[in-house]
C-alpha cells in the first residue's frame, strides 16, 4: 500500500446524505488522525476494512477528541464537555457500534460514557481483527510472519483496565509468527509511560524514562518485532528502540499493521 | 483466687481498651464522603471469599504468599487455643479443653505444628526486611516508624509463638514425671521434640516456667490487641471489609461528577436549564480532594487497610524509575492525615480545623507522576485504590487551583480550541488516508 495513494474510507456525513448508515463507526483517534506513525496504523485497519467490504464510515472532520487525558489529568469540565458533546454527535448519526483502534477511547467510550448518556456496543479493533482471521473473513499469507520472534507489549487501558489480554495473541499465534513473552506481562504488564496524561507532558524527575525501562525488558526477549496495540505506546517504543540504537534490527508495528502486511495491503 | 481476679481485670481492660480504639478508627473512616456501597451482594461475597479468606492475590509472589499463608492460618487455627487459655485464666483450670480425650493432642499437635512455621515465616520476613532489605522495604516513606512497626510485629509473634511451645514442653516434661497437677494427656507432637532441653530442669523450675510462658502468651496476646489498631497490622480485621466494599467495575472507569454534568448540559442547551431540579442547582460543592475528609470513606478503609507490603509501589512504573511517586505513601499519607482529623476533632470539636490537609504530604511532583496505569490497584492483595485518591487530588489542582503543568495547559487549551490534544486543524483529520 503506498502512502501517496488514497484510501477509500466513508464519511458518516456523506452517507447520511444519501440516507445510508453504516454497521459500524471507525473511531480513528486523534493519534490516528495526526501522529504520523500512527496514522499508518489508521491506513492498515482502514485498508483491512476496505478489504472486507465492512459497513463502515469515519467522522472525518467531526470527529474530535473523547476528553480522556483531559479527565485523567483532573480537568473533569473538559472531559464531560467534549464527552457530551461528541454523544449529542453519535445520537445525530444514530451510532450503534463502535471500533476503535486506541484503548485509551475503547475505555472511556465502554466504560464512562454510558453513565453519561452514550451507550454502545464498543469493540476493540483487536477483537474485531481476531473474529475476522478465526472465522476467515480474511485470509492472510500464513507465512509471512511465520517464525519471526514477536514480543507484544500489553496496553494498560486493554489488560488491566479491560481484561482483553488474548485477542492480540491469537492473532499472533494465527500469523504464527515466535511469540516471547516478556517478564511483566498481560495484567502484570510494565506502562509504556504515556497514560494518564504523560503523553503530553515531560515525565517528572528520577533515575530513568519508563518507556526505556520498558524496552529494555522487551529486547530482553531478542525480537524482531515489537508488537504494540496503542498509540501512545507505540510512540514509546519506539523511541525506546530508538534511544538503544536498535531500529535497524528490531521494528515496532501495531498488530492491525501485522494483518495488513500480511493481506499484501 | 488472686490471679483469676488479676486476669479477669487485665482482660476486661484490654477489650475495653481496644474498644476504644477501634471505635475512634470508625468514626475516622465515617468522616469521608457518604457514598453507597450495598449492590451485588453475592458478588461482593463471592470476592471477599476468594481475595480475603482465599488470599488469591497473593500468589504472583510465591515466596512471601507461603509464608503469609502460615502466619494467616496459624493466627485464625491458634485462637483456637486463645479460648482454652481465656476459661483457665478466668476459672483457674489447667487445660480445661483436655476433657476432649484423644483429640486433645492432635488439636495441641496442630496448634504446635502451625506455631513453629508461624516463627519460621517470621524469622523469613524478617531476613527479607533487614537483611535481605528488599526494594520495596525501604523505599522513601519506609521512614524508621514502619520498618520497627513491621519488626515489633513479626517479634511479637515470635515470642507469643515460642512461649506456648516452652509451655507445652515443660507441661509435658512436668507430665513425664508424674507431676498430679499436671495430667498426661499423650503427645505433643513439637514439645516433645523439645524435651531434652527441659529434662535436666527442677519441678518446680518447669512449674515456674508453664506459669510464666502461659501469663507471658496471654498477657502478650492482650498487650499486642491494643497495638494492632496503632499498627499497620490493623489489616487482619479491615482486609475482609475492605475487600467486601471493592470496586466491582471495571480499572479504568473512573468515578464520574454528576454535577459537572448537569452545568454543562444547561451550557450546551440552556432551555434544558429550566427542567432541572432546584436542589441540583444549589452549591455543587469542591471538585475534587483537598483533604482526606474530601475522599469518601471507602478511601478511608482502603488507609487503614493497608499494610505496607509495597507490592503496588514496586509495580507502579513511576516508583519503579525513581519518581516521588509511590502509591503505598499515597494510601500510607491518606491514613496518617485522617488519624491526625480525628485526635484534632476529637480535642477540639468538628467545627475547628487545624489548617493542614492531605497536600502537607503529598506534593504536586508525586501526582502528575502517574501514568493511570492501575498497576498498584491490580498487586494491591486486598483491593486498595490508591489511582482513586491521586484522581481525586489531581481534579482539585485542576479545578480548584488551575494548578496543572503548564504542558498539560497547553493540552487543555488545544483540546478545546482544537478538539484535538495537539495543535492541529481539525480540517488535517482526514489526511492519514491519502490524498
Amino acid at each position: 500500500m503506498s502512502a501517496k495513494e488514497r484510501l477509500d474510507v466513508p464519511i458518516m456525513a456523506d452517507l447520511a446524505d444519501k440516507g445510508e448508515k453504516p454497521d459500524y463507526l471507525f473511531w480513528v483517534g486523534c493519534a490516528g488522525a495526526f501522529d504520523d506513525r500512527y496514522k499508518k496504523v489508521a491506513r492498515a485497519f482502514a485498508s483491512i476494512l476496505n478489504h472486507m467490504q465492512t459497513s463502515y464510515a469515519v467522522l472525518g472532520t467531526e470527529e474530535t477528541c473523547t476528553g480522556d487525558p483531559a479527565r485523567r489529568a483532573g480537568n473533569e469540565m473538559l472531559f464531560q464537555m467534549q464527552a457530551l458533546q461528541l454523544i449529542e454527535l453519535f445520537d445525530a448519526y444514530e451510532v450503534k457500534k463502535i471500533i476503535t483502534i486506541c484503548p485509551h477511547c475503547y475505555n472511556v467510550f465502554k466504560n464512562e460514557y454510558p453513565e453519561l448518556g452514550g451507550n454502545y456496543e464498543v469493540i476493540t479493533y483487536l477483537d474485531f481483527l481476531e473474529d475476522a482471521v478465526s472465522s476467515g473473513k480474511i485470509n492472510p499469507d500464513l507465512t509471512r510472519f511465520s517464525g519471526v520472534k514477536v514480543t507484544f507489549h500489553d496496553p494498560c487501558y486493554l489488560a488491566r483496565a479491560n481484561n482483553i489480554t488474548e485477542p492480540p495473541r491469537k492473532i499472533l499465534q494465527m500469523l504464527s509468527v515466535q511469540l516471547i513473552e516478556m517478564e511483566r506481562n498481560k495484567h502484570l504488564a510494565l506502562c509504556c509511560g504515556a497514560g494518564g496524561g504523560q503523553m503530553f507532558k515531560e515525565a517528572e524527575a528520577g533515575d530513568k524514562e519508563i518507556f526505556i525501562e520498558r524496552t529494555e525488558e522487551a529486547l530482553q526477549t531478542d525480537p524482531a518485532i515489537i508488537a504494540t496495540a496503542c498509540p501512545f505506546c507505540m510512540v514509546m517504543i519506539t523511541d525506546g528502540i530508538k534511544y538503544k540504537n536498535k531500529e535497524e534490527s528490531v521494528k515496532n508495528y501495531d498488530i492491525a499493521e501485522l494483518i495488513a502486511l500480511a493481506l499484501g495491503n | 483466687m488472686i490471679a483469676n481476679f488479676i486476669f479477669s481485670l487485665l482482660l476486661i481492660a484490654a477489650v475495653w481498651l481496644f474498644s476504644r480504639n477501634v471505635r475512634h478508627i470508625a468514626q475516622n473512616i465515617r468522616m469521608g464522603k457518604k457514598v453507597s456501597i450495598n449492590d451485588q451482594k453475592a458478588r461482593r461475597w463471592k470476592l471477599m471469599g476468594r481475595v480475603a479468606i482465599g488470599q488469591s492475590k497473593m500468589t504472583t509472589r510465591p515466596i512471601s504468599a507461603i509464608m503469609h499463608l502460615f502466619v494467616y492460618v496459624g493466627f485464625i487455627v491458634i485462637n483456637i487455643e486463645m479460648l482454652e487459655i481465656l476459661i483457665d485464666g478466668i476459672f483457674g483450670t489447667h487445660r480445661v479443653l483436655a476433657f476432649l480425650g484423644n483429640v486433645y493432642p492432635v488439636l495441641i499437635s496442630m496448634f504446635e505444628i502451625l506455631a513453629a512455621l508461624v516463627i519460621l515465616a517470621c524469622v523469613i520476613f524478617l531476613l527479607r526486611r533487614n537483611l535481605l532489605r528488599l526494594w520495596r522495604f525501604w523505599t522513601r516513606e519506609m521512614t524508621p516508624w514502619p520498618r520497627t512497626d513491621a519488626n515489633i510485629i513479626l517479634v511479637t509473634e515470635i515470642l507469643l509463638m515460642s512461649s506456648i511451645l516452652v509451655m507445652n514442653a515443660a507441661d509435658v516434661q512436668l507430665q513425664a514425671r508424674g507431676n498430679e497437677y499436671y495430667a498426661a494427656m499423650g503427645t505433643f507432637i513439637i514439645s516433645d521434640l523439645m524435651q531434652p532441653w527441659f529434662a535436666g530442669f527442677s519441678e518446680s523450675t518447669l512449674i515456674s516456667l508453664e506459669r510464666a510462658s502461659w501469663w507471658f502468651h496471654i498477657i502478650g496476646v492482650l498487650i499486642f490487641l491494643n497495638y494492632v489498631p496503632y499498627s499497620k497490622h490493623f489489616h487482619i480485621f479491615l482486609s475482609f471489609p475492605n475487600v467486601y466494599y471493592s470496586k466491582l467495575e471495571s480499572m479504568g472507569k473512573m468515578v464520574n461528577m454528576p454535577a459537572i454534568t448537569n452545568e454543562i448540559k444547561m451550557m450546551l442547551n440552556p432551555s434544558a436549564a429550566a427542567e432541572v431540579p432546584q436542589s441540583q442547582e444549589e452549591d455543587i460543592g469542591q471538585f475534587g480532594a483537598l483533604d482526606a475528609t474530601d475522599l469518601t470513606w471507602k478511601h478511608l478503609m482502603d488507609a487503614y487497610t493497608c499494610t505496607e507490603c509495597g507490592r503496588c509501589t514496586s509495580a507502579c512504573p513511576a516508583s519503579i524509575t525513581g519518581k516521588k511517586l509511590s502509591p503505598r505513601k499515597i494510601v500510607m499519607d491518606v491514613r496518617d492525615r485522617i488519624e491526625e482529623i480525628g485526635k484534632y476533632v476529637r480535642k477540639n470539636g468538628k467545627e475547628q480545623s487545624d489548617g493542614h490537609n492531605l497536600f502537607n504530604r503529598i506534593t504536586d511532583e508525586e501526582l502528575w507522576a502517574c501514568t493511570t496505569c492501575n498497576a498498584c490497584v491490580q498487586e494491591c492483595p486486598v483491593n486498595i485504590d490508591p489511582l482513586a485518591v491521586i484522581l481525586e487530588m489531581r481534579r482539585y489542582l485542576v479545578m480548584e487551583k488551575a494548578a496543572a503543568p503548564g504542558e498539560l495547559n497547553t493540552t487543555f487549551s488545544n483540546m478545546e480550541n482544537n478538539g484535538a490534544p495537539w495543535q492541529f486543524s481539525n480540517e488535517d483529520r482526514l489526511q492519514w488516508a491519502g490524498k
